[in-house]
């Protein structure tokens, strides 16, 4: 069912206050729409928080979510993506048993030709990172299969738009100009 | 060694000193452990913040947004923690439904035991914020200040709405300085949105080309205080304006373009017009389901404007051809002069005709019955208190049937005259919510229609009334059934009444025991001057009317019909001739 729809990247940016993530969870599971990954960072702008959300959608739902997530008090804005209009990665971690890797001579080739990297090596296992788009990984995952994956993880989206003007920056010195003496 | 001596007060001290230096005037609330503090500063402020005890923190709630609604005001309440916090859910989402100010304060335990399942800890944050426009946790004396600043202006500004302030007892009895500061901006939100020139100037080319433009009258014409504009754009653009449940009043039911209650239970007049209507001007409501029906077949022929201050409400239920984000007051004003004068009388005139064919079809029967031996029904209980009333009188109401028809026979002849749970139903509020709408206003005179379900669910405050004397006058439809249930039950659910009849108490002992005034009435012979006596009464009283379980409310459109599509009885429809 799902695939008929788009997956949509939600930018939040927000105050640093206790329970936002709740808050905007909320809003999520209110409209029965699923959350696919989450990530909360640090954004350019001191004390301003930026989460990163990613769903799949219509784009008639999601005017109505970014505008319930507007209207919570803490939220600063919040926008919302189709993949072209951003620059966007995540990062997998794979630990496979290194007795299995060192069997097969494959895996120079494999680490190569994914662009990965090897973090760790132990006579037990071995931690591979891949950073990429979310195929880019799966792709990797299946190819490590044969290598027995014991532990696999895939952090959520990190995002930035590949627009010329920052939104957020322009709202808060239009905010800054209005406020009172 | 020079120094300035700050005051140095108790985080209770500096709320209550807020509470003041915002202009409260009444604390609705009920102690526990957690608060304490709280009301043991509050004890020496009486003089300037009045308490008011409630039986049930579900009460205090209620009466709180029967304050502020009548007084334009945000509520205050303070209560403890745990089970105390878990009561006000009800009354939150209600306020949030129905976008009422209120600033809530919550006891919480002392912030080194939270999380630790603390006696009667219970996570206030996480369960309010769902059903507030704000929440936050006040964990040290230093916050109070600034948070309680915070929780007014987000209360009382934009679109209004419930806000909780969970206050730990440490933070309570912790030191802090002396000095209140009221907020005027957040910089994350826009209490009052800048209005596009350009849209209302669109609007007015709208009106001016419109040849059967409806004026849609909701709750935000009270809230931004925008009656007089209202008048005025009515009649000088000749357009009919239908109102919301909660946008009643907001013209009087006797001004010429006022056409009547849209919706479920509304009048013919504005639901059949709402789809033969060019243009519909949404002003302050939401488009709620039971105004609109299926979205589908709803006003197919008009453009649609919407005129609100919530950006969230646009294009949520009904996809609009132009929407205007502001306040209504601030719109309407910029509107009035750009609009031409008009006349619309052969639109205006099939609202009326209509409308006099449900007063023929239903209102007749519903509201003005002849055998003088028989009960009476709800619909001329409603008309008779109504006219009984006079001019300024208060309708409250409690949830269903009582609601349902006093709102469509109450003459509304001042704003703000009409306190009803809309968005969220909640049965009980009526009882509570007279109370505080009383209080806001006692030059008002403040009329309860409940019925027999709805008033025993919040029952206990009737000890509210014995303690502050407070002259509520209550008309209990009782008809020993959850009325509204019922009904469905008879016209969707072949008559099978499931748990809906009811044994009820002897309410005239019940009123004997709370020292209210009682009066009972069983026919319709001894209506008129049961209602003259309690009208001419000082003080609280209780008028139980004895009605016939099969009275419903009609005119009904059916759940998932459109709004044209029109019940006069179990059995017949309304087919409009023109």
């Amino acid at each position: 069912m799902n695939n008929d729809l788009t997956l949509y990247t939600i930018s939040v940016f927000s105050e640093n206050h206790v329970g936002l993530l709740t808050q905007l969870s909320n809003i999520f599971t209110r409209r029965c729409i699923n959350i696919e990954s989450v990530t909360a960072s640090a954004c350019s702008v001191p004390n301003i928080h930026k989460i990163t959300l990613t769903c799949r959608s219509t784009a008639e739902m999601m005017d109505k979510v970014i505008k319930q997530i507007e209207k919570r008090i803490d939220v600063i804005r919040a926008f919302c993506y189709v993949d072209s209009e951003l620059v966007y990665q995540e990062v997998a971690l794979y630990k496979i048993s290194t007795t299995r890797m060192l069997a097969e001579n494959h895996v120079e080739r494999i680490i190569r030709n994914f662009g990965a990297r090897i973090l760790e090596i132990t006579p037990e296992y071995t931690v591979i990172e891949k950073t990429g788009h979310n195929d880019e990984t799966e792709a990797l995952f299946l190819e490590l299969k044969r290598y027995d994956i014991k532990q696999f993880v895939r952090s959520g989206r990190v995002a930035i738009t590949r627009s010329p003007i920052e939104h957020v920056d322009e709202y808060l010195a239009r905010r800054q100009f209005m406020k009172p003496e | 060694m020079t120094q300035t001596m700050t005051e140095k007060i108790t985080g209770a001290e500096a709320l209550l000193r807020g509470l003041v230096a915002e202009n409260t005037e009444l604390v609705f609330g009920y102690p526990g452990g957690y608060i304490i503090p709280v009301f043991d500063r509050l004890y020496d402020f009486t003089d300037r913040l009045k308490p008011i005890l409630t039986r049930h923190e579900q009460g205090a709630m209620h009466a709180a947004q029967g304050y502020a609604r009548v007084t334009h005001r945000p509520g205050v309440v303070i209560v403890t923690s745990g089970p105390a916090a878990t009561n006000l859910i009800t009354g939150l989402s209600d306020a949030m439904m129905d976008s009422t100010p209120l600033v809530v304060i919550t006891g919480q335990a002392p912030s080194s035991m939270l999380g630790t399942d603390a006696f009667q800890e219970t996570d206030v944050m996480g369960i309010t914020q769902p059903v507030t426009k704000w929440s936050f946790q006040i964990r040290s004396a230093d916050q109070v200040s600034e948070a309680l600043a915070r929780a007014f202006h987000i209360a009382s500004t934009g679109r209004p709405g419930p806000v909780v302030l969970d206050f730990t007892k440490d933070a309570q009895t912790g030191l802090t300085d002396a000095g209140y500061e009221p907020c005027r901006f957040i910089r994350s939100y826009i209490a009052r949105p800048v209005l596009n020139h350009f849209d209302v100037k669109r609007l007015a080319d709208m009106i001016n080309r419109a040849e059967r433009p409806l004026i849609l009258a909701g709750q935000g014409i009270t809230i931004a205080e925008a009656e007089s504009e209202l008048k005025t754009l009515a009649e000088k653009a000749d357009i009919p304006v239908a109102a919301t449940l909660l946008g009643l009043s907001s013209l009087p039911t006797g001004h010429p373009l006022f056409k009547g209650m849209l919706g479920m239970h509304g009048n013919f007049g504005p639901n059949i017009n709402t789809n033969r209507a060019d243009l519909i001007i949404a002003v302050g409501m939401r488009f709620d389901d039971r105004v609109t029906g299926p979205v589908e077949h709803y006003a197919p022929q008009a453009r649609i404007v919407h005129i609100d201050i919530d950006e969230s409400e646009f294009n949520k239920n009904i996809r609009v051809d132009l929407k205007i984000h502001g306040d209504a007051r601030e719109t309407l004003a910029e509107l009035i002069p750009l609009v031409n004068k008009a006349c619309h009388r052969e639109w205006n005139e099939s609202f009326d005709r209509h409308n006099d064919s449900e007063r023929r079809l239903v209102a007749q029967s519903a509201a003005y019955g002849t055998d003088p031996e028989a009960a009476p029904t709800m619909g001329e209980t409603a008309r008779l208190v109504s006219e009984a009333a006079g001019e300024g009188a208060i309708l409250v109401t409690d949830v269903g049937q009582n609601q349902m028809l006093s709102s469509r026979y109450f003459n509304f002849t001042a704003p703000r005259s009409i306190i009803t749970s809309g968005g969220l139903g909640t049965m009980g509020f009526g009882l509570p919510a007279a109370i505080g709408a009383k209080m806001g206003d006692p030059e008002r005179e403040v009329y309860l229609f409940t019925g027999d379900g709805g008033l025993q669910m919040t029952v206990q405050e009737l000890g509210t009334i014995m303690q502050y004397g407070t002259p509520v006058k209550i008309i209990l439809l009782n008809n020993n059934f959850l009325g509204n249930v019922r009904q469905w039950q008879s016209l969707f659910f072949n008559n099978r009444f499931s748990m809906t009849e009811m044994a009820n108490p002897d309410f005239g002992k019940l009123c004997e025991a709370y020292g209210i005034e009682y009066l009972s009435v069983a026919t319709r012979a001894d209506l008129p001057e049961a209602i003259r006596r309690m009208v001419g009464s000082p003080r609280a009283m209780l008028l139980n009317v004895n009605i016939d379980e099969t009275d419903m409310v009609f005119p009904m459109t059916p759940p998932g019909s459109p709004v044209d599509f029109i019940m006069i009885n179990p059995t017949e429809t309304y087919r409009p001739e023109s």
